[in-house]
């Protein structure tokens, strides 16, 4: 798992780590019961204060991207919805109007960004989710 | 919720003359943090650290270290903190080694491994002397003297001055190695605003003798906020809008950054701008900037909050 950080963005140093390593479970490169460094190797290898970690991985396991085990350290959990439909629709409504907004500021059109946003959704989802 | 309190302060003020260097200052850092106090020259950080720690008597107010009032530290309270001045006084004439062999005849508790251990982190030779040393060298023989002691409170005066990005870097996990455990604490004062925001989970800003600042540093960007509006740069309206910490003139266009928005804060600026007004992105250096170059008697504080 790689992750990388930088001090002076406009993203605070936690919700970096937070989006990447919920990227990486979206898109399976971390796998459902892969385990993430600990916070403190992970402070270590980025040279970043452990609370820092420790307050993105809190957020992780509250939205259901981790689980921590007693003693053994943070996983990644199996997608639950802990989400009420009517969430999930705000959040992925949300998502959409900001891509698609770009996308209209680069002057696409409808049928060139959907279009690309079918290829990315045959590239990112595993099998199992295209069939259902 | 603040847990366990290292250092606290009440009214703590010190007068030069006439001059208020530290004003009426509120000072609580809790056990296991690393606090990075910020300010521009003057603003009063080296005067804080020395009334900490009791080579300087407040004016008004006073202080406490490990809930003890720094005016009357033991011997025994002391060999619990560790202090580095700024500039990273050594003798000249000793050796790496032989500055270790000295510390260590006063301090029993001496740690050589974690000596060595930092030493080598900043790529010294322990025979070299110390008038040899390059700066950043110096500085990590300095800190690898403190740190041997093994003290709780770690308080370092810009111990960052003048190092090469290399010397910055082991600095860096030199002070997250220390506190590792989260039983000890850090206070230091810095200019180097990226390595505060990776090394420090809290944040004290410093303005002309005032503590502006003292809050987590997620807390710290959260609560700050910034519009780029519509009106012409030298209008003095936005002294008007509540919770301003800076406005500046950016392209013919006004830039206000704010603590704490609420409904009231973006009616005013949605009144001041004949456009609509652009709510900007703020990076920790950019919220830092705006507190330290506000004018002297704008009012709004972000203090004591946050745990």
């Amino acid at each position: 798992m790689q992750i990388h950080i930088a001090a002076g963005s406009p993203q605070s140093i936690y919700r970096q780590i937070s989006d990447q390593i919920r990227r990486l479970a979206a898109t399976n490169k971390l796998a459902v019961g892969d385990a993430v460094p600990s916070v403190r190797q992970l402070a270590k290898d980025l040279v970043i204060n452990p609370n820092t970690v420790a307050k993105a991985y809190a957020e992780l396991v509250r939205d259901g991207v981790l689980e921590s085990q007693q003693g053994r350290g943070y996983f990644v959990a199996r997608r639950k919805s802990i989400f009420t439909k009517a969430e999930r629709l705000r959040r992925l409504d949300e998502a959409l109007d900001m891509a698609v907004s770009q996308a209209i500021t680069l002057d696409f059109t409808q049928d060139e960004i959907g279009e690309r946003l079918q290829l990315r959704l045959e590239k990112l989802l595993p099998p199992v989710h295209r069939t259902e | 919720m603040l847990g366990e309190l290292v250092i606290t302060a009440q009214g703590l003020t010190r007068y030069f003359g006439r001059k208020a260097v530290v004003h009426d200052m509120e000072l609580r850092i809790p056990r296991g943090s690393v606090t990075g106090l910020l300010g521009l020259n003057g603003a009063g950080k080296t005067t804080t650290l020395r009334m900490l720690l009791g080579f300087l008597e407040p004016t008004r107010g006073e202080c406490q270290i490990f809930g003890r009032n720094s005016q009357s530290l033991t011997r025994e309270d002391r060999a619990r903190i560790g202090y580095t001045a700024e500039g990273h006084f050594l003798y000249g004439w000793m050796t790496v080694r032989q500055s270790q062999e000295f510390q260590r005849s006063t301090f029993p508790n001496f740690n050589n491994g974690l000596f060595t251990d930092t030493v080598r982190r900043f790529g010294i030779d322990p025979g070299q002397r110390n008038r040899t040393l390059s700066r950043g060298q110096r500085a990590g023989v300095s800190l690898a003297l403190t740190l041997a002691t093994e003290p709780e409170l770690l308080i370092l005066d810009d111990p960052a001055l003048g190092l090469d990005p290399v010397s910055r870097r082991a600095l860096n996990e030199t002070l997250l190695d220390f506190c590792d455990g989260g039983q000890r604490t850090i206070l230091l004062s810095s200019h180097l605003l990226d390595d505060v925001e990776r090394v420090a989970d809290r944040v004290a800003v410093m303005v002309h003798g005032r503590l502006l600042v003292n809050t987590t540093v997620d807390d710290f960007r959260e609560r700050v906020a910034a519009w780029s509006l519509d009106l012409p740069p030298a209008s003095r309206a936005c002294e008007s809008i509540p919770g301003l910490i800076q406005a500046r003139a950016l392209g013919g266009r006004t830039v206000v950054t704010v603590a704490d928005p609420d409904q009231e804060t973006a009616a005013a600026i949605a009144r001041l701008s004949t456009s609509e007004p652009e709510r900007l992105s703020v990076t920790f250096e950019d919220a830092v900037i705006a507190y330290l170059s506000r004018s002297r008697d704008s009012q709004s504080f972000l203090a004591h909050t946050g745990a």
